[in-house]
């Protein structure tokens, strides 16, 4: 059977899918940020002095990591409406991935302390820094930028994630393509325009992610090497 | 009173075997082609590996949920009648395929030079430098990555439901819409995959300690 493909029909909803393709890095973006910040404070507990809070975090990254995002989104927000939380169709699907980036970015970010020299700590110490000038100056920075890669490469999983996100029907890339392809009959067509498009905001996350590294870290700007 | 019934439990229970066959079906479908992709991006000719290269970019690129929606509606359109067990298998294994493939060309690639070389001194040809020298050094170190990855594998069979093939999520939506109790029938999804993906995860972290291969 011969099949001809007509971009045109599906190309046409131009504006609804670039809709949703800005919500769907509105949505990216917004879950890296919060999970970034999730996912340092369990690196620091699984890191830190406390017995309790590092079990409590290793539970939280192992219960997460080894279960789907779908479940983790139906969980959110269908299983926490029927205990009486109700939540938006967004705030639902943002939690959901800041929960689940979280668990990620805490191993990553947990690799990434470990890896800075006990030497360090020790010199830090006996310039007589308290624990929180020693993490926020001695610890952190070498251990975020020597795993900025990884976490880039998560973060732009994160974004592809977030298509998961249509099961509850958040109006993102995905979303509109279900309901674009429903209209005009050509699945095939909408799904590689989609698909397209998703390459592009893989590609712009990653420059995103280079961009805030080049920021953040001065050291990288001036030197260009990798720690 | 009952959470769930007897024949409901059954049908999450069927859900649960399903997934573990699509599991299967995805690991070894993408197994065979992520192989053949690793070695083109090795050995193959510099064409071949740019389109072995692109290839991977395209898909780990693209979001799995979409690669299933285009094998779901794209293999009907080239005239193949497919069921959603093999539009999931399919567009699982060619997403498999582009992860598994990377994973085993570090691998490949890892295996020290001066071997291949050593190989080559002892006028191997290339299957028997493959078979012989590389392949059981390069099978050691993937392993921890590989066992890591069929985690991977295991949850994403879930998004089979999108495409309405009846494994555990789609069962348990369909208990769901029954019985109305939403947190309970997911949790316990939860933690069914849970028991399917711990192990692997510790297996995976054993492996890794045991080869030790960073540290060599």
């Amino acid at each position: 059977m011969r099949y001809d493909l007509d971009f045109a029909a599906p190309l046409a909803h131009w504006p609804e899918l670039l809709v949703g393709a800005a919500t769907t890095l509105g949505l990216s973006v917004t879950a890296t940020v919060l999970g970034f910040g999730l996912g340092v404070a369990c690196a620091l507990a699984r890191t830190g002095r406390s017995a309790a809070a590092a079990r409590a975090a290793g539970a939280y990254v192992e219960a997460i990591r080894n279960t789907p995002l779908l479940v983790q989104i139906f969980i959110i927000y269908f299983g926490l409406a029927s205990v009486g939380i109700k939540l938006g169709v967004f705030t639902a699907a943002v939690m959901a991935l800041v929960v689940n980036v979280g668990a990620y970015t805490a191993e990553i970010v947990r690799a990434g302390i470990e890896s800075v020299p006990r030497s360090q700590l020790e010199a830090a110490q006996c310039l007589a820094l308290g624990r929180w000038h020693v993490l926020r100056h001695v610890v952190l920075p070498p251990a975020i930028e020597r795993v900025w890669p990884a976490l880039t490469s998560q973060y732009v999983l994160l974004m592809l994630a977030s298509s998961i996100t249509s099961q509850i029907s958040t109006e993102e890339l995905t979303a509109i393509a279900n309901r674009v392809q429903s209209d005009t009959f050509r699945s095939v067509e909408t799904y590689l325009i989609v698909a397209a498009a998703y390459l592009l905001l893989s590609l712009l996350m990653r420059v995103l992610f280079w961009g805030v590294g080049s920021v953040a870290f001065p050291r990288r700007r001036r030197l260009g090497t990798p720690l | 009173m009952t959470v769930l019934t007897h024949q409901q439990l059954l049908f999450l229970l069927r859900g649960f075997g399903w997934t573990i066959v699509l599991s299967l079906l995805a690991f070894a479908g993408g197994g065979v082609l992520g192989f053949v992709l690793a070695l083109t991006r090795v050995y193959a000719a510099r064409p071949l590996r740019t389109l072995a290269m692109l290839y991977i970019k395209l898909i780990q690129g693209t979001p799995l949920l979409i690669l299933l929606f285009l094998t779901y509606f794209g293999l009907p359109a080239l005239g193949l009648i497919v069921d959603p067990l093999v539009a999931a298998a399919f567009g699982l294994s060619v997403y498999v395929s582009a992860y598994l493939g990377e994973i085993w060309r570090g691998s490949l690639e890892a295996v020290p030079r001066t071997q291949e070389e050593a190989a080559l001194c002892l006028a191997l040809n290339w299957r028997q430098r493959l078979a012989h020298v590389i392949l059981p050094q390069a099978v050691k170190i993937a392993t921890p990555p590989t066992v890591g990855f069929m985690v991977q594998i295991v949850k994403n069979t879930s998004l089979a439901s999108a495409i309405g093939f009846v494994e555990m999520v789609r069962a348990g939506q369909m208990i769901n819409n029954a019985t109305f109790r939403p947190f309970i029938v997911f949790v316990l999804i939860a933690a069914l995959y849970f028991a399917l993906c711990y192990p692997l995860s510790v297996w995976s972290r054993r492996l890794e300690r045991q080869f030790d291969v960073a540290h060599r």
